[in-house]
């Protein structure tokens, strides 16, 4: 079996170097960073922290080099879906590709360049330390099932599935993995953008009644837009934004959004509350609060280039 | 005519140093150094206008004598204190608020029985130290009986801050002209103070400009529940000011920046508390209210 992973930043990485421990699987790694690319190639796909793997695989930074691949995984910021995906359209021809990014949004943009696609939830996360070095933080399980309006088929979701998980990344295939993906997107929503707006670790929103409430207020407008899909969320988001703020866990925990802003990074503000905002409106659903967060985080990133 | 203009930041300063072309002003202060500094050097005016004025300061209210009228330019987180230290002195004195927000006049009536005036101030500028004030936007301040005064002693008022150089005018009501701006300051220095954009072209268009025109709309509400008629439009005051061309940073702004406690309480909180009281829901103002106290609470 060979796979490509698209965008192999910290997430990529983390599925890149597993699946390169099976013998029975050849993987590829297409990504825009020269540096790390060129360390990969030379040393292998370092990973320290909750696992410690090396992954021997081949990288690149040249969409045309990627051969024909069974299956891709997109891990790129959402912002960059379309570009990347357009770019490695070719090596899909006959293969299908799957999602492990945040936010609403991917699966369509993936669909408008290949024919069979999945969706997919991920929770595990880490950083790059270095070019080729990759600190995973977290082990966490990943769920994949086929994207409706262009899905793959189920057969190949659960060998894709069945890879990752003998691999080292737990992976459960389903037929709707909607559930997990919007339990994700509304956690994300609801947290992110309050740390990026206020400056404050996750444990410390949620410790503050008021702001806790706002977070509840976005987290309610997205479980109806959730529900006016007819999708069963596989848990409820504020039982796991209460578990992250325990000390133990993610308490200290600065949101990637907030990491972003104060480096003046783009967010993934758009594929958030901005998804809940569109999909909310395809449906019917008003999402005052989402919408409220999300112009107030665009403006945000305004103001660095006004 | 004796003026005791109280607090001496960036309208204090713009108050004392215009004042004291037309009257004889003395300026409380709450620092010695800042008094001494006054004392010795008068405060200079740039931008608008350009000169240096003479004032007598100092940190003991004692010592600056009666006064016909005494201005409280405070921020509004630091009204009551200094409200409480002037207690009991300025016997002759007329009193005038000119704080954001709403509730400033019965800080001061609850510390003595001055005469008050309440007003609210547009105009704008940027402190660069102690003696030096730049005058920056030329907008007027408005004033309006409140407690034992009249029509005509705000415009008495009115009449001597023309004369001083300054843009004012009375009214028999302020509320109207209060409501106007304190929804205009509840969605304006909020929105900046959570993005860091200055007061520009993104809050009249686009998503933020939907999101400054929802908020605008509920404290609409609340005014209307409140049985007040508005002066202004706030969001028409709020689009002619980001035509102004010179993009302002509202003063919630520069405090975040400068991690100082802002006037959220005074501003988005006094308009959260009145929709509250009159029923109004208010979820927008709400959540920014909550997300600026958060981000106050960031500093520690």
């Amino acid at each position: 079996m060979r796979v490509a992973i698209i965008g192999c930043g910290a997430v990529g990485s983390l599925f890149a170097a597993n699946l390169a421990q099976l013998d029975d699987v050849e993987v590829w790694a297409y990504d825009l960073s020269r540096e790390h690319v060129d360390a990969i190639n030379a040393n292998g796909l370092h990973l320290s922290g909750a696992g410690e793997v090396v992954g021997r695989l081949r990288a690149t930074t040249d969409a045309a080099e990627l051969p024909p691949c069974e299956f891709g995984i997109v891990a790129t910021k959402a912002m960059h879906t379309s570009a990347a995906v357009a770019a490695t359209a070719h090596a899909f021809a006959n293969g299908c590709v799957a999602t492990v990014q945040n936010g609403l949004g991917n699966e369509e943009a993936i669909a408008e360049h290949v024919e069979r696609v999945i969706r997919g939830t991920t929770f595990p996360a880490g950083k790059i330390l270095a070019p080729g070095h990759v600190q995973w933080d977290v082990k966490g399980d990943t769920t994949l099932g086929p994207f409706e309006p262009r899905p793959a088929p189920f057969a190949e979701v659960q060998r894709l599935a069945e890879a990752c998980t003998r691999g080292g990344m737990p992976t459960t295939a389903v037929t709707d993995a909607r559930g997990p993906q919007w339990r994700k997107v509304i956690f994300n929503a609801a947290t992110n953008p309050i740390g990026a707006l206020t400056g404050l670790t996750h444990g410390r929103v949620v410790e503050r009644p008021d702001l806790r409430k706002l977070v509840s207020g976005l987290v309610d407008e997205g479980k109806a837009v959730a529900a006016a899909q007819g999708i069963e969320l596989d848990a409820d988001p504020e039982d796991l934004i209460d578990h992250a703020a325990k000390p133990e866990v993610a308490y200290d925990h600065k949101a990637s959004m907030l990491q972003d802003v104060e480096a003046r990074r783009t967010t993934e503000i758009d594929y958030l509350n901005g998804g809940i905002v569109r999909f909310g409106r395809e449906h019917g659903v008003p999402t005052p609060l989402n919408q409220a967060i999300w112009a107030l985080v665009k403006g945000v990133e305004d103001s660095w280039t006004k | 005519m004796r003026v005791v203009v109280a607090g001496a930041g960036t309208i204090g300063s713009l108050f004392a140093a215009h004042l004291a072309r037309v009257a004889d002003v003395a300026v409380l202060t709450r620092r010695e150094d800042h008094a001494r500094t006054l004392n010795e050097h008068g405060l200079c005016v740039s931008g608008r206008s350009g000169f240096t004025a003479r004032v007598a300061a100092s940190t003991d209210p004692a010592e600056l004598g009666d006064a016909a009228l005494v201005v409280l330019a405070c921020k509004g987180g630091d009204l009551e204190p200094l409200a409480a230290s002037i207690a009991g002195h300025f016997p002759n004195a007329t009193v005038m608020t000119v704080q954001n927000g709403l509730g400033a006049e019965d800080v001061v009536a609850a510390h003595g029985v001055w005469p008050l005036l309440s007003a609210v101030t547009f105009m704008s500028g940027t402190r660069h130290d102690d003696s030096h004030v730049e005058y920056v936007l030329d907008t007027a301040t408005w004033i309006g009986p409140y407690r034992d005064t009249t029509q005509a002693d705000a415009e008495a008022v009115a009449e001597l801050i023309r004369a001083a150089g300054l843009k004012a005018e009375a009214f028999d009501d302020l509320r109207p002209a209060q409501w106007s701006k304190l929804i205009f300051n509840a969605t304006v220095n909020t929105v900046a103070a959570l993005t860091g954009l200055p007061h520009d072209f993104h809050f009249a268009a686009g998503m933020l400009g939907g999101l400054v025109h929802d908020l605008v709309d509920e404290g609409k509400a609340v005014a209307a529940a409140a049985g007040v008629e508005l002066r202004e439009d706030p969001w028409e005051m709020n689009v002619h000011a980001t035509q102004h061309g010179h993009a302002h940073y509202p003063s919630m702004l520069e405090d975040v920046k400068a991690h100082r406690p802002t006037e959220i309480e005074l501003i988005t909180g006094s308009l959260v508390r009145a929709a509250e009281q009159h029923c109004v829901p208010v979820p927008l103002h709400t959540a920014v209210y909550r997300l600026v106290k958060a981000k106050e609470a960031s500093y520690s």
